[in-house]
C-alpha cells in the first residue's frame, strides 16, 4: 500500500512538473486573455443533464448545435468555438467545482449560459474576482441586471421575471380593474421574483389579490392549491409555475369547473404544453389564457412556416441534433442565446479580450437575432444590463397564441425599479 | 514534505480545489463507514447532517461574522446533538426501516431550510466570504483551505481509528456480530449504538462545513436527498467496512460524475447507474473491500482486518490525497 | 364546509396516486423483504412504453395491456439478472442496487424520450364532474377504482390460486418451501414481475394527472413510501388505505394548519413515516410478523 502510494505520489510529481513546464511554454504566446488562440475560442458552461431540472439540458445542446453550425461556416474570424459544457445536476457545489476546473485547467475565455439562479449565485463571486466574464446566464432573476456594480463581469439575457409580472399587473389594472386575483406560485426564488414584480405592478391595488397559494416542486399535484384558490372567490388566476405544474393548474381549474381569467408565465407557455393541457382538460382549460412572449415558438408551425429565422433553426436542428424534438422551445432558446454570444464575439473584433467582450456585451444593440420574437431588440448599456426587455402579450384562441397589441418594452419600468 | 512545500506553485489549482471536496466527502463517508459498516445501521440521510453543519458555519459567518474556525467546531456540536437524538430514535428501527426513516430526513431537509428563511436565507441561500490564509502564511486561500481540510480529515480519521480500536469499537463489533452474547457480557447496546450515530453525525456536520466553505455558498439545492444517496453510494463503492473505503469513496463521489460524463455525455446517469449495479454484482464489498479480500483470501481471517488497515498511519494529505488524479 | 369537502375529495384523488404506487412497493416487500427504491422509476419507464405504443397508433386499452405484460416480463428479467446475484447479500447491497436501477432508468427514459412534459392519453372522459358543488374528475374516480380492483385481484391471487399461495410460502418460509418442491427463486422473480406490472398500471393511471416526464414519479415515490409505511408495509390493503388517508391528511394539514402550509406538507408526510415506524412499525393494517433474516 505504502509503496504504491509513494509511486503514485512521484507519478503525480512528474505529471505536475510536466504541466508546469507546458504551462510556461504556452504562456508567452497569448498576450491576450486565456482561452483565445489563433484557431480557437474556448467557452465553458454547465447545464443540468441529470437530476430534477434535466429538461433544461436541451438548452446546452441547442447552444452546442449553433456553435457547430458557426464553426462549419468559418467560425469567428477563423477561430472555432470550443464549448466545454458539463453536467452540474443543478447542484451549486458541483457547478462551482466544474467552473473552477474550466477556468483553471481548461483556461476558458468566458463562462457562458450557466443555468439556474442558485448555481449562478454561487458562481458569481468567484468569476468576478478572477475577471472571467459570466455571460448571459440562463435565469430570469433580476439580480443579474440589478447588481452589476458589485459584479461587473456578470450579465443575464432573458427578460427578468419581475418585469414580466409587472406587465401582467398592468394588463389587469387596465382590462380587469375589478378583478379578484388568486396567485399560484412556485415556492422558491423564481416564484418570489414573480410575486414581487406582480405586487409592485399592482402598486396601491395589492388588495386585489385575495389569495396566494404556493406549491413545492416535490408536490405530485397542485389539486389542493387550486381548490383553495377557487374557494377564495378569485376570478383571475396567476400561474407563476414551471411547465408541469402550470399544465396541471390549467387542467385542474377546468376539472373543478372554475373559469377564472388565467395569466400564464412565459416559462410554461410553449405550445406543446398548451396542447397537453387542452387534451387533458378540454378546450375550457386553455381558452383565453393570457401570456407573454419574447422568443419564437418552434412548435408554432403555422405562424413561422415561412420564417427565415425558423428555417435556420430547423436546418441547424436537422443537421446537428437530428434525433431531438425540435418543437421543444429549450433548444430554440439555446440557439438564440448562442447567436447573441457569437454576435458579441464578432463585434469584439479580432483582438479578443475579456474586457472587450464585456464592453460589447454591455453596449449592445442586436436587432437581427433570428429567433427572438419579430421586433425584439437585444439592447444593453453600461448602466442598463437587462438584454431583453421587450415582450408581447398573447391570448390562446383555439389552437394557437394570438398576439394582442404590440411589443411592450419594460425598460422604463425596470429602470424605475432602481 | 518537499512536495507538500512546492505543491501550491506546481499543481493546477483546480486539482487542489477538487481535493478540498474529496476531503469533505471522505469525512462524511467516514461517518457512514462507522455507522453503517461497523454498526450496521443504514443511513440515507447523512446529507441532512451535512446540511446542518454547513448551515451552522454559514449562518455564523454570514449573519454574525464569526470566523470559520469557530463555526466548524460549533457545526460539529450541533450535528452531534442532532445525531444523538436521531440515534435514539434509530434504536427502534431495524434495517430498511431505518433506511426509509433517514431517507425521509434527507428529503425533508430542503423544505425546512426554505421554511425558516429568516435564519437560513430561504431558497436564495447565503453567500460566504472566500477563505483567506492567515497573515504570515504564504499561501492563497485555496491552498490554505486544502491543507486545513486535510489536516482536519487526518485528525478525524486518527481519532476515529483510536475509538474503533478501543472499547467503543469492540462493543460495536460484538453488538453487530452477536448481539445477545454482547449484551449478556454487559455491553449496553443503546449507549454504544447511539454514540456511533452521534459521532457519525459529528463527522457529517464537519464535512458539511467543509462543503460550504470552498463553495462559498449554501442553499437548499446544495443539500438535496441526492447528496445523501451519493454519500451512501460512495461509501459502498469505496468499501464500507474500512477507513480506506471512506477515502476512496470521497474520491469516487467527487470524480465519478465527471467520468460518467466523459463516457456518455448524453446520459451520464445511465453510465453511473449501470456502473453502480455492476460493482454491486461483482465487488459487493467495494473497491477497497475487494482488494483486501483478495489479499486476505488465503490467510485465516485475522481478528479485525478492516481495523488494522484503518489504524495504519492515517491518510495524510501529503501521500494520499492527490493520488488518483494524475 | 363545502371547501373542506372539496379538500377531502382532492386529497382522495391525490391519495389514490400514492396508493397505486404503494401497492407495488408492498408487493416487493412481501416477496423478499426489501424496499425497491427504483419502483417509481420502473413504473415511469413502463408508462413511457405505453405512451410510445399509443403514439404508434395502438388502441389505448391494447397498449395498456401490452405494457403491463412487457413490464411483468421486464420485472422478472430484472430480478433474474440484477437482484438474484445479490439476493443473499446484506440489505445494504440490495438498497444500493435498487438505487442504481433508479438512476439508470431515469437516465434511460431521458435519453429515449427527452424531458419535455407530455400529456398521456386517458381512457376516461375529461368533462368535469360535480356532486353538490364538489368537483372532481373521472380520472380521479378511475384511479381509485382501478387501485381497488387491482388490490382485489392481488388478494384473490394470493389467497385462491396455487401459484399465489406458493409465492407467499416462498417469501415467508423459503427453506420449508424448497423442501415442498416450490421453486423459491422463480417465486421471487414472479414477485418482481407482479410488482412491475402493478407499477405499470399505477403509472398509466397517474400520468394523465401528473403528466409524463422522466421525473414524474420522484415526487410520488416519497409519498408512496409514506403511504406504504402508514398502512403497514406488508399489507396491500394497508397501502391503498394508507395512500388515501395520507392524501387527505396532507391536504388538510396544508390548507388548515397555518405553520405547516403548503411548504411543509412533504415534511409532514415524512414525519408520519418516522412516527409510524417508531410507534407502530406494523402500520395500520400490518401484523407483527416473525422477523426474517
Amino acid at each position: 500500500m505504502t509503496s504504491s502510494v509513494r509511486k503514485a505520489a512521484s507519478g503525480l510529481f512528474a505529471a505536475v512538473f510536466a504541466l508546469a513546464v507546458t504551462g510556461s511554454t504556452v504562456a508567452p504566446v497569448a498576450a491576450a486573455d486565456p482561452g483565445v488562440s489563433d484557431t480557437e475560442i474556448v467557452l465553458g458552461g454547465t447545464h443540468p443533464y441529470s437530476g430534477p431540472a434535466s429538461a433544461y439540458g436541451a438548452i446546452g445542446k441547442g447552444i452546442a448545435a449553433y456553435f457547430s453550425y458557426v464553426n462549419d461556416h468559418g467560425g469567428v474570424y477563423g477561430r472555432k468555438i470550443k464549448y466545454i459544457d458539463k453536467d452540474d445536476g443543478y447542484s451549486p457545489p458541483q457547478a462551482v467545482q466544474l467552473v473552477h476546473q474550466m477556468v483553471e485547467q481548461d483556461h476558458v475565455f468566458a463562462i457562458f449560459d450557466t443555468l439556474g439562479t442558485a448555481v449562478n449565485t454561487a458562481l458569481r463571486p468567484y468569476l468576478n474576482q478572477n475577471g472571467v466574464p459570466q455571460l448571459f446566464v440562463a435565469t430570469g432573476a433580476s439580480t443579474w441586471g440589478h447588481d452589476y456594480q458589485k459584479f461587473p463581469w456578470t450579465i443575464g439575457w432573458q427578460p427578468d421575471y419581475q418585469a414580466e409580472a409587472i406587465l401582467y399587473a398592468q394588463d389587469i389594472l387596465r382590462d380587469h380593474p375589478k378583478a379578484k386575483i388568486g396567485v399560484l406560485y412556485q415556492n422558491d426564488d423564481y416564484g418570489e421574483d414573480y410575486n414581487n414584480g406582480f405586487k409592485r405592478g399592482l402598486g396601491s391595488h395589492q388588495n386585489m389579490i385575495v389569495k396566494m397559494a404556493s406549491y413545492e416542486t416535490s408536490d405530485p399535484s397542485v389539486g389542493s392549491q387550486i381548490a383553495t384558490l377557487k374557494a377564495s372567490g378569485a376570478d383571475t388566476l396567476m400561474i407563476f409555475a414551471t411547465p408541469k405544474f402550470a399544465i396541471q393548474a390549467m387542467v385542474l381549474t377546468a376539472q373543478q369547473s372554475w373559469h377564472p381569467t388565467i395569466y400564464l408565465n412565459n416559462v410554461s407557455n410553449a405550445i406543446p404544453y398548451m396542447q397537453a393541457a387542452a387534451k387533458a382538460g378540454g378546450q375550457a382549460a386553455v381558452n383565453g389564457v393570457i401570456t407573454t412572449y419574447y422568443l419564437k415558438d418552434p412548435a408554432n408551425h403555422a405562424r413561422y412556416g415561412g420564417d427565415a429565422g425558423m428555417k435556420l433553426y430547423n436546418e441547424i436542428m436537422a443537421k446537428y441534433l437530428p434525433a431531438a424534438d425540435k418543437d421543444d422551445g429549450n433548444f430554440l432558446y439555446g440557439v438564440s442565446i448562442a447567436y447573441t454570444m457569437v454576435d458579441v464575439l464578432k463585434r469584439a473584433g479580432k483582438d479578443l479580450t475579456r474586457k472587450k467582450v464585456m464592453d460589447v456585451a454591455t453596449n449592445l444593440v442586436e436587432k437581427d437575432n433570428p429567433l427572438v420574437y419579430p421586433g425584439v431588440v437585444i439592447r444593453t448599456s453600461s448602466k442598463f444590463r437587462y438584454p431583453i426587455t421587450q415582450m408581447i402579450a398573447a391570448k390562446w384562441l383555439g389552437s394557437d397564441w394570438s398576439p394582442t397589441g404590440v411589443l411592450v418594452d419594460t425598460r422604463s419600468i425596470t429602470m424605475a425599479e432602481k | 514534505m518537499v512536495i507538500l512545500a512546492v505543491l501550491p506553485w506546481l499543481v493546477p489549482s483546480f486539482l487542489v480545489f477538487d481535493f478540498i471536496y474529496v476531503g469533505a466527502y471522505a469525512i462524511a463517508i467516514l461517518g457512514l463507514v462507522i455507522l453503517t459498516g461497523m454498526n450496521g445501521q443504514i443511513s440515507l440521510g447523512h446529507g441532512a447532517f451535512m446540511a446542518l453543519g454547513g448551515y451552522v458555519v454559514a449562518i455564523l459567518a454570514h449573519s454574525l461574522g464569526w470566523p470559520y474556525w469557530v463555526g466548524v467546531p460549533l457545526a460539529a456540536v450541533a450535528s452531534g446533538v442532532a445525531g444523538l437524538f436521531i440515534g435514539l430514535v434509530a434504536l427502534r428501527l431495524a434495517g430498511v426501516y431505518l433506511a426509509l426513516a433517514t431517507f425521509s430526513l434527507a428529503v425533508a431537509t430542503p423544505s425546512f431550510l426554505k421554511h425558516y428563511k429568516s435564519i437560513t436565507g430561504g431558497f436564495g441561500g447565503m453567500s460566504l466570504a472566500p477563505v483567506q490564509a492567515p497573515a504570515g502564511v504564504p499561501l492563497d486561500g485555496q491552498h490554505w483551505l486544502y491543507y486545513v481540510t486535510w489536516a482536519v480529515a487526518g485528525a478525524l480519521f486518527l481519532i476515529s481509528a483510536l475509538m474503533v480500536r478501543g472499547k467503543f469499537g469492540r462493543a460495536l463489533r460484538a453488538l453487530r456480530d452477536n448481539p445477545i452474547a454482547a449484551v449478556s457480557f454487559g455491553v449496553n447496546p443503546y449507549f454504544y449504538k447511539t454514540l456511533a450515530f452521534g459521532w457519525s453525525a459529528v463527522l457529517a456536520g464537519i464535512a458539511g462545513g467543509f462543503l460550504a466553505i470552498p463553495t462559498a455558498f449554501v442553499s437548499p439545492d446544495t443539500f438535496t436527498s441526492a447528496l445523501s444517496i451519493t454519500l451512501l453510494i460512495g461509501a459502498v463503492l469505496g468499501g464500507i467496512s474500512t477507513f480506506w473505503g471512506a477515502l476512496v469513496g470521497g474520491i469516487l463521489v467527487e470524480f465519478l460524475p465527471l467520468v460518467a460524463q466523459q463516457v456518455n455525455a448524453a446520459a451520464p446517469s445511465v453510465v453511473y447507474g449501470v456502473a453502480l449495479i455492476l460493482v454491486m454484482l461483482f465487488v459487493p464489498d467495494g473497491i477497497v473491500g475487494g482488494v483486501l479480500r483478495s489479499i486476505r483470501r488465503f490467510s485465516p481471517a485475522p481478528p479485525q482486518p478492516a481495523l488494522e488497515t484503518s489504524t495504519t498511519p492515517s491518510p495524510t494529505p501529503i501521500t494520499v490525497s492527490p493520488q488518483p488524479r494524475e | 364546509m363545502h371547501d373542506l369537502i372539496q379538500q377531502i375529495v382532492s386529497g382522495l384523488a391525490t391519495g389514490s396516486i400514492f396508493a397505486s404506487l404503494a401497492l407495488a412497493l408492498v408487493l416487493i416487500y412481501r416477496a423478499m423483504g426489501i424496499i425497491n427504491f427504483a419502483q417509481g422509476e420502473m413504473a415511469m419507464f413502463s408508462t413511457f412504453i405505453a405512451w410510445q405504443l399509443a403514439q404508434m397508433g395502438m388502441p389505448l386499452w391494447l397498449a395498456f395491456a401490452v405494457t403491463v405484460v412487457i413490464s411483468f416480463g421486464g420485472g422478472v428479467l430484472l430480478e433474474r439478472i440484477v437482484i438474484r446475484p445479490v439476493e443473499r447479500a446484506d440489505q445494504l447491497t440490495v438498497v444500493i442496487v435498487t438505487l442504481g436501477l433508479f438512476i439508470a432508468f431515469n437516465g434511460l427514459a431521458g435519453l429515449f424520450w427527452g424531458y419535455i412534459v407530455k400529456d398521456f392519453p386517458t381512457p376516461f372522459p375529461t368533462t368535469p364532474l360535480q356532486i353538490g358543488g364538489v368537483a372532481f374528475s373521472a380520472q380521479d374516480v378511475g384511479v381509485i377504482v382501478v387501485s381497488i380492483v387491482t388490490l382485489g385481484l392481488i388478494s384473490l391471487f394470493f389467497q385462491k390460486t396455487k401459484l399465489g399461495l406458493a409465492m407467499r410460502a416462498a417469501a415467508l418460509y423459503p427453506e420449508q418451501s424448497r423442501v415442498l418442491g416450490i421453486r423459491v427463486g422463480w417465486m421471487l422473480a414472479l414477485g418482481w414481475g407482479l410488482a412491475a406490472a402493478v407499477g405499470a398500471i399505477s403509472g398509466i393511471m397517474i400520468a394523465p394527472i401528473v403528466f409524463l416526464d422522466p421525473n414524474m414519479m420522484q415526487s410520488v415515490i416519497v409519498y408512496a413510501f409514506a403511504a406504504a409505511v402508514l398502512g403497514g408495509i406488508e399489507s396491500p390493503i394497508g397501502a391503498v388505505v394508507g395512500g388515501l388517508v395520507l392524501g387527505v391528511v396532507i391536504n388538510l394539514l396544508g390548507t388548515y394548519v397555518e405553520w405547516i402550509g403548503n411548504e411543509l406538507r412533504l415534511a409532514a408526510a415524512l414525519a408520519i413515516i418516522v412516527i409510524v415506524l417508531v410507534v407502530r412499525p406494523a402500520g395500520l393494517f400490518g401484523r407483527v410478523t416473525v422477523q426474517r433474516v
